[in-house]
């Protein structure tokens, strides 16, 4: 193995191949974690109204969760991407096909956010169901409102429980987030790529993005590990046991 | 909002999509075969006390599970030639078809996610059973194949289903290799007659329609599975 050419000249851009590994995986990384921002705030608001105990609340999160559940990434990718400037009103469709800052960009966050966010719904929801009914009794009886029963008795709680799941969809969209270079997001994948069609050091840059993405995965696992120790109850059943 | 809906278009190239699908189906429950088939070997490899097997068997399907499936396809598209190249010792010798790639790609890929749940599944089976076995005599392979892993996999059915209904709708992403998969038939027409908003829609909501009745056949699957447990 030869890994000298990330020291060559690039094909275009000015700098070398290894900057074009390095663009890809600031890509990667925004793409990830501008998405992950969006799955995170959506899927927690969803996850909380599916828990709801009026129908009007939860009927619509339901739907949600079903439906970006049940259609693959990519023809979401390319119904956000194609499909909604033409469905949306006019003058929207108009600004998103001709104003919107860097479209491919932001239709790849967008798209991954609100896909992943019925996954971190589902998170959520088991979390608080999985806490004791009677907590729920018992904060009602203590005289706190329903919001407030949330707010300070099942929310954190469930967010303790979720953590090791919740880890998993962050990894999710990261991994995911190689979906954007179908609407042609450079991202780490896509370099990887195009970098092998230029240098035919295909084996090679292959191995260096399998390496950055299986770091980043451990990093993110190894510091999840310390933030659930670090977060855990004492005397409740979980942390990280092996 | 449906002014200028086209149905038309989808309705005449519905032979085509059919064969996409057949495409994507024929690939899903292949791989899905492959996959627990290999699955269950590497979860045997994971499990095994001696470290020469559960060594490689786990950086497999730890490197496997940290890497995009996108970039999976893309290693296999390289590797497989030069292997066949390598094997048959004739520098221009044919591939196996785009079709046998992405199968072994998928197979390999998902593999590793079937490894764990099965993992997990065995585990699941009361460490007397195993004993129980073996104080009957049974060999180290009469133990696994006829007393661990049915039961193992008893346990594991509805949540292999939810994965290869998972699997189903990352068989799209052949689209990054250009073969003509479901969504790959319905994105060459769309293209073609320009009918973008048409064909995608129509795609998502076919997928929608499988997945979702996928997906609450393996709900009524576990309510039946659990029905006198706990």
């Amino acid at each position: 193995m030869d890994f000298s050419f990330l020291n060559q000249p690039a094909f275009s851009g000015g700098g070398v191949y290894l900057d074009w590994v390095i663009s890809g995986l600031k890509w990667t990384l925004l793409v990830s974690i501008l998405g992950w921002i969006i799955a995170f705030s959506v899927g927690s608001l969803l996850g909380i109204l599916r828990t709801a105990p009026v129908a009007w609340l939860r009927v619509p999160a339901t739907i949600y969760v079903e439906l970006f559940r049940n259609v693959p990434l990519l023809v979401q990718m390319f119904i956000w991407y194609f499909v909604v400037p033409e469905i949306v009103p006019k003058a929207v469709g108009d600004w998103l096909k001709t104003q919107m800052p860097m479209p491919e960009f932001s239709n790849a966050v967008l798209c991954l956010g609100f896909y992943t966010a019925s996954r971190v719904a589902e998170q959520v929801r088991s979390g608080i169901q999985s806490m004791p009914r009677g907590q729920t009794s018992a904060a009602l009886a203590m005289g706190l409102t329903l919001p407030q029963t949330y707010r300070h008795v099942l929310l954190p709680m469930a967010y303790r429980i979720v953590i090791p799941p919740m880890t998993t969809e962050f990894l999710t969209i990261f991994k995911n987030s190689s979906v954007a270079l179908t609407i042609g997001v450079l991202e780490l994948t896509a370099q990887a790529r195009q970098i092998s069609e230029y240098t035919f050091r295909t084996f090679e840059i292959f191995t260096v993005a399998t390496i950055i993405y299986a770091l980043i995965t451990l990093t993110v696992t190894f510091s999840m590990r310390w933030l659930e120790n670090k977060t855990r109850v004492p005397g409740y059943v979980g942390g990280s046991s092996k | 909002m449906f002014t200028g809906f086209d149905f038309d278009v989808i309705q005449k190239s519905l032979p085509y999509l059919w064969q996409g699908m057949q495409f994507s189906l024929g690939l899903t429950l292949l791989a899905m075969l492959g996959g627990i088939v290999i699955g269950t070997l590497l979860a045997l490899m994971r499990l095994s006390s001696f470290k020469l097997l559960s060594y490689p068997a786990g950086a497999y399907v730890n490197l496997v599970r940290s890497i995009p499936l996108i970039l999976v396809i893309f290693w296999f598209y390289f590797l497989i030639p030069v292997l066949i190249k390598k094997l048959t010792g004739n520098p221009y010798a044919s591939g196996i078809g785009p079709f046998y790639s992405a199968l072994i790609a998928f197979t390999m890929f998902e593999a590793a996610y079937y490894c764990e749940i099965i993992r997990a599944g065995i585990q699941s089976v009361p460490r007397g059973q195993v004993s129980a076995a073996y104080a009957l005599g049974l060999t180290y392979r009469q133990a696994t194949t006829l007393v661990i892993l049915p039961q193992a996999f008893r346990n594991m059915i509805p949540i292999l289903l939810t994965t290869s209904i998972i699997l189903f709708q990352d068989t799209s992403l052949v689209y990054v290799v250009g073969l003509t998969d479901f969504m790959g038939a319905a994105g060459k027409i769309a293209r073609r007659d320009g009918r973008l908003v048409e064909m995608y829609l129509f795609a998502a909501l076919v997928y929608f329609i499988i997945c979702y009745s996928g997906s609450y056949f393996v709900k009524t699957l576990q309510a039946r599975y659990n029905v006198g447990r706990n």
